[in-house]
């Protein structure tokens, strides 16, 4: 707790006279100009939006594919299947960010591009799957990245699900065969009731994982000059992949602090998402 | 509806190991019998076998026939979960569902039956209530959660549970033994009411419960470690614990009670 104070501290010390020098309105504006350090313009509107829409479309696929998994691996599949596939998961925790990045981009974006170009065409009416600000064709949208995310943050989410799911106590289990529960009506009545709190926190454990992924992201997105239209195939960069780009302008502090203060509202938002994730478990414990 | 029980040439298996041996005997409706015997002797393993709670566990298996009232339940044309919904099964440890409230706890067969209905369930639920005892003491909170009840009160929700959906037959697994005396009482005292409507089959550690509420007891024995459990005699409740058969029941009796 302490070290997050301090944290946060450092970050606002760095970051406030930088945010004195900028020019354009820092949480509103889509600029983002700082080459010239005695005419900085930038805000972090498109950032944010960029980082949240990318997350919360990565965590929109791997929640359900994650329950799905951990409910097969706990309750349905024999033991026998069960370890190796579990293994497997856990194995995909271990690959680099980095092979992440390359795989979204030289492999899944290539494939994902007919499918792309079918949700424009015929969802297209639908902000969401609108033609983007980036060619689809080379994949470097935030549909690509949004997919990758998903399928990075699925083993945190898998594994703590499946653990929370396994430790359903028996007698509830038995109590409801008793009842002549099926097996679908079992999971029902106990299985997810009792984990629902810890499916939800390992969801947000994976969400802040993908608002501050970094390497993945930085490979994949495509750089664009226009701002978020809030289209999935749109590019952009969110605040992480940003701010690991802008490397070279860190040589000084001016230009730097701007990052800084980017970093520091990225910084809020993780810290946001926990504090949801812990009110909404608490929430639950009065019926443990 | 009471129904009848008739256990014959029952084997019951966890994998290889052999639990219980060849067990035959018979349920009354409208009665009480107690199992009573050394632990690991098998009265679990017989009683979830009358509900076909047994094969839940991995590998386990069944040789033999119950029947109820004639029927069955191990053919192979049965559901076991139809079988579970008219024949209740009450636990050792209450456990009551810990996220649902009183009300829903005390409805979640029906529901799981698929009665929609609320006036329905709420009538099943306080018919249930009061058949259990329970329902002057949580009329005023249906919709706080079953957890927070005292242990005894939610042995007496889960009695409620079993019997909302009005079971053929009533199983219960030492359902006192995480309770205390008073509570212990109040069990007794229900389980004597509810014998006018149900059959019971009662696991029991304690030979004086099993004096006290049953009108047949089965004495289960281990031969020896590793043995498959036997059931020694069973007889009027009153036979037993007076003038047994055997000379083991005779000795396991008179043990506990000197
Ligand atoms: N799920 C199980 N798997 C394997 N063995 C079991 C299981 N449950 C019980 N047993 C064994 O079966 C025997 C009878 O157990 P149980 O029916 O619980 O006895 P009781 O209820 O009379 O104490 C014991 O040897 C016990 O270890
Ligand atoms: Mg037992």
């Amino acid at each position: 707790m302490v070290l997050i104070g301090a944290i946060g501290l450092f970050l606002l010390v760095q970051a406030i006279p930088s945010l004195a020098l900028d020019n354009a309105n820092f949480l509103f504006s889509r600029e983002w100009s700082t080459g010239d350090v005695t005419n900085m313009r930038y805000g972090i509107l498109d950032l944010f939006l960029v980082t949240v829409v990318s997350a919360a479309f990565a965590l929109l696929i791997a929640m359900p594919v994650a329950l799905g998994i951990a409910l097969f691996l706990t309750q349905y599949a024999p033991r026998r299947l069960a370890r190796p596939f579990a293994y497997v998961i856990d194995l995909l925790a271990a690959v680099p960010s980095i092979i992440f990045g390359l795989w979204g981009l030289f492999v899944l974006g290539p494939v994902l591009t007919p499918l792309g170009e079918w949700l424009i065409s015929s969802l297209g009416f639908i902000p969401l799957f609108a033609k983007g600000n980036v060619s689809i064709a080379l994949g470097g949208t935030i549909f690509t990245a949004g997919i990758v995310l998903a399928v990075m943050i699925l083993p945190i989410i898998t594994a703590v699900s499946r653990e929370v799911f396994d430790r359903t106590p028996g007698p509830h289990i038995e109590g409801a065969i008793a009842l002549g529960a099926t097996k679908w009506e079992v999971v029902r009545t106990t299985v997810l009731p009792f984990g629902k709190a810890g499916y939800v926190s390992a969801s947000m454990l994976g969400l802040g994982r993908a608002l501050g992924e970094t390497i993945a992201l930085t490979i994949i997105l495509s750089a664009t000059g226009s701002s978020f239209g809030w289209s999935l195939f749109d590019g952009g960069a969110t605040f992480a992949s940003k701010i690991a780009l802008a490397a070279p302008e860190f040589n000084d502090p001016k230009s730097a602090g701007a990052y800084i203060a980017a970093g520091l509202v990225l910084f809020v938002l993780t810290f946001v998402v926990n504090a949801a994730a812990r009110t909404i478990v608490a929430g639950h414990k009065e019926y443990e | 509806m009471a129904k009848r029980i008739d256990v014959k040439d029952l084997n019951l298996f966890y994998g290889k190991f052999h639990a219980v041996q060849q067990v035959s005997l018979s349920v009354p409706p409208r009665n009480v019998t107690a199992f009573i015997g050394p632990s690991g002797c098998g009265k679990s393993t017989v009683l979830r076998s009358l509900n076909r709670m047994h094969e839940v566990a991995p590998g386990a298996r069944v040789e033999g026939t119950v029947q109820l009232d004639g029927e069955d339940i191990y053919a192979s044309t049965v559901d076991p979960v139809q079988v579970r919904r008219t024949i209740g099964m009450v636990f050792q440890r209450p456990n009551p569902f810990p996220t649902m409230s009183i009300r829903d706890n005390v409805v979640a067969g029906l529901k799981l039956a698929g009665v929609k209905n609320k006036k329905q369930l709420d009538e099943v639920a306080e018919r249930s209530l009061r058949g259990a005892n329970l329902w002057n003491e949580v009329k005023d909170r249906m919709d706080r959660p079953g957890g927070g009840l005292s242990g005894g009160q939610q042995q007496r929700l889960c009695i409620a549970r079993a019997i909302a959906v009005q079971p053929d037959v009533l199983l219960m697994d030492e359902p006192c033994s995480a309770l205390d005396p008073i509570s212990t009482l109040a069990i007794e005292d229900l389980i004597t009411e509810l014998k006018k409507e149900y059959t019971i089959v009662i696991v029991t550690h304690n030979m004086q419960q099993a004096a006290r509420v049953s009108d047949q007891t089965a004495f289960f024995n281990l031969l020896g470690v590793g043995q498959p459990g036997q059931l020694i005699e069973v007889d009027d409740t009153e036979k037993i614990f007076s003038n047994p058969t055997q000379k083991a029941t005779e000795d396991y009796i008179s043990g506990r009670f000197g």
